[in-house]
């Protein structure tokens, strides 16, 4: 297969993009130094940056059934690393995940781990035999393996399940983003960003989302670290990953030195300090004590990794490489652009707090008047939004270390202003959001209408649809449920956080032992991966029921609580699955031989779409 | 039915896999088991169990996927079922 112009293109393409974006930049920069308001400065970059992706997701329209499913098997190696990077890093790793270690320190970088080590099991475990397979999505591969249309619906029921609660905070965040940008309502903002959600998408499917993922990630990495460095260079350190260590040693001396209080709920209800709202009472960069501590660390960054390794909207990028081989070498690639992004977060919670501690420099606020604090141009504007907040809960009329309350994502947003960096980087930085979170939206929207066109409608209703009338269908349900997400994370009805680990739950309880036994175990058979899926989703959603502060709230076993219900769904799986298999007959010759053709490179992909 | 050749193919593959995860073990689990323990020693100036979770099993995740796939890429020009012929990307 002679590789097309347009791949051949494609180094060319994106450099000229990449240049032209610094460019932007620079010209923003300018106009700042020429007046032009910070408002409109955040208005040009996310204005600019959609309609760059909507061009790119038009010109990729497609009328082929392999382009709208996998892009045409044609990514090259590299690109399907970015494209699956910006598919991964979602609006809560950009906008939250600084801020959650800046005020939960260790035990939430778990999250970091979590959300790196699972691309191990990914490239280990299954990318390479999926590819081989040749399927067009997750329950495709099941439906295939184990045959049968149950155990095919079963994974979209899963697969639905885990990618609907992602999505809707992703569009949440789109929609926060977009409005604070353009000063628009926030319900009006969660359709601004369907809107251009679907422009990258609807056209062209896996293939224009393929494209504009790849234009998102370098617009997000470039939004992540230019304000790190920038940062790091007026502290004096050219490289901040490696030469942290002395800032970070300072801060524990602050820590000791002001002292880390935990508010009670008293003192902040009198206080009257908004919901959502935290003080830095974990220390930085020391690690709790004891066994359960440890276990709590370790299950949740467990529960992250197997996570990652069954989520549909990942494991779908792989089947758009050109070989095996290249499916297994692009996990690497994503994985060290994912890291690009990861490694810096726990630096940027670090500069970001030095600012605001080290008497020394000149944007530290603890220890200062708060008349003083008060006044400074960042604090007014962030607390009049509500997302700072002073208490002076000592009444000395000095800000004290835990007299401090801002919410998690102000670190990310106002780290620029916070470190007197023009406003250009805040504009930025609301692009990269903006990049991020729909990204990732666009891969989960992509995963879940393809999984109810192809397989549902295409694989049980209508085998012999016409390619026309099943993109048409494709296209529909991508905009249906489009919609529906946007109506239900208008509602605001959890907090994103909590909503991103369900995700992860949620797919670990029901298709990680599906997925990988089905290439492992030759012996698995299809009534042994319905009992796992059904079994691991059932177990893991009563689970979630029973530990849920919103639902039963009861006290969790073993310190697994909801954001960690998948050790439950997952292990109960893994068992039910095993079980039946045994007492089963083993599947026929043919799937024996499918697995067995599965597990070499080479070779023609197992399955052939029509 | 299964060549000979595919067997042995398959069980070469499954050590590699066996041993990255291993390692893969040790970096996302076993360290952060012993994290109070490791704390006091400095690494680069930042404490070792606080360094592992911001970036050293970090880096060691992408070094390893990048190792085992030339490994697994060995494998499998050992016994002739590469495809990296296919696509030279």
């Amino acid at each position: 297969m002679a590789k097309s112009k347009f791949v051949q293109d494609l180094p060319r393409i994106y450099t000229i993009y990449t240049g032209g974006f610094i460019a932007f930049i620079a010209v923003m920069a300018f106009a700042e130094t020429q007046g032009l308001s910070g408002k409109n400065i955040g208005l040009c970059f996310v204005g600019f940056t959609i309609l760059i992706y909507a061009i790119i997701g038009w010109l990729a329209r497609t009328a082929e059934v392999d382009a709208y499913y996998v892009a045409g098997r044609q990514v090259p190696t590299v690109f399907n690393g970015m494209a699956t990077a910006a598919d991964w890093m979602s609006g809560a790793s950009f906008v939250a995940m600084a801020g959650g270690i800046y005020f939960n320190g260790y035990t939430y970088m778990a999250f970091v781990v979590g959300w790196t080590g699972g691309y191990v099991l990914v490239s280990s475990l299954l990318a390479p035999y999926l590819r081989k397979f040749g399927c067009y999505t997750v329950p495709d591969f099941i439906g295939t393996r184990y045959g049968g249309n149950f155990a095919r619906f079963c994974a979209v029921l899963i697969l639905l399940l885990a990618s609907f609660t992602y999505v809707t905070a992703q569009i949440n965040a789109t929609g926060t983003i977009a409005s604070r940008a353009l000063g628009i309502p926030f319900d009006v903002g969660v359709w601004v960003g369907l809107v251009s959600i679907l422009l990258c998408a609807m056209l062209g499917g896996m293939k224009s989302v393929t494209w504009s993922q790849v234009a998102q990630y370098i617009v997000l990495i470039i939004a992540y670290l230019i304000p790190i460095f920038w940062m790091s260079w007026k502290l004096g350190h050219i490289f901040p990953h490696v030469s942290l260590g002395g800032e970070v040693e300072r801060i524990v001396a602050l820590e000791a030195q002001y002292g880390l209080v935990k508010n009670s709920a008293e003192a902040l209800k009198e206080a009257k300090v908004p919901a959502g709202l935290s003080s830095m009472s974990i220390p930085h960069s020391g690690v709790p004590a004891g066994a359960m501590a440890a276990w709590k660390y370790v299950s949740l960054a467990i529960c992250m990794m197997v996570g990652t390794a069954s989520l549909p909207h990942i494991l779908m990028r792989y089947f758009t490489t050109p070989s095996v081989t290249s499916a297994r070498r692009s996990v690497a690639w994503s994985l060290f652009f994912i890291f690009l992004l990861y490694f810096s977060a726990p630096m940027l919670a670090t500069l970001s707090k030095i600012q605001l501690l080290d008497p020394n420099l000149p944007t530290a606020i603890i220890g200062k008047k708060i008349v003083d604090v008060q006044a400074i141009e960042w604090v007014k504007n962030w607390t009049a939004v509500g997302q700072v907040y002073i208490a002076d809960l000592n009444k000395d009329g000095i800000l004290q270390l835990n007299e401090w309350f801002m919410r998690d994502d102000v670190v990310v947003l106002a780290t620029p202003e916070v470190a007197g960096l023009p406003y250009v980087i805040s504009g930025l930085v609301a692009a990269g959001g903006l990049a991020a979170a729909m990204s990732t939206a666009d891969g989960l929207l992509l995963a879940i209408a393809n999984a109810v066109s192809h397989d549902i409608y295409y694989k049980m209703i209508d085998p012999r649809a016409s390619v026309l009338k099943r993109l048409t269908v494709a296209r529909v349900l991508l905009i249906v449920i489009g919609a529906a997400a946007a109506y239900v994370s208008a509602m605001r009805l959890t907090g994103i956080l909590g909503a991103v680990a369900w995700a992860f739950d949620f797919a670990m309880s029901g298709l990680f032992f599906p997925l990988v036994l089905g290439v492992w175990w030759k012996r698995a058979t299809r009534s042994g991966a319905v009992a796992g899926m059904l079994g691991g989703l059932i177990s893991g959603t009563w689970y979630l029921y029973y530990v849920g502060p919103t639902f039963m709230n009861q006290t969790p076993w073993l310190g697994i609580d909801n954001l960690r219900f998948g050790i439950i769904g997952a292990s109960v799986s893994l068992i039910c699955m095993v079980v039946v298999s045994l007492l089963t007959k083993p599947e026929s010759e043919a799937i024996q031989q499918m697995v067995d053709d599965a597990r070499i490179p080479s070779g023609k992909i197992v399955m052939t779409q029509r | 039915m299964t060549s000979p050749k595919q067997k042995a193919h398959w069980e070469a593959t499954r050590s590699l896999m066996i041993i990255v995860m291993a390692i893969w073990f040790f970096f996302a689990i076993f360290v952060f088991c012993i994290g109070e323990q490791i704390n006091h020693i400095k690494f680069l100036g930042y404490p070792l169990a606080y360094y592992m979770t911001a970036q050293g099993s970090l880096i060691a995740f992408v070094v390893l996927i990048f190792w085992s796939n030339s490994r697994q890429e060995k494998i499998d020009r050992k016994f002739g079922f590469s495809d990296a012929d296919r696509e030279d990307d």
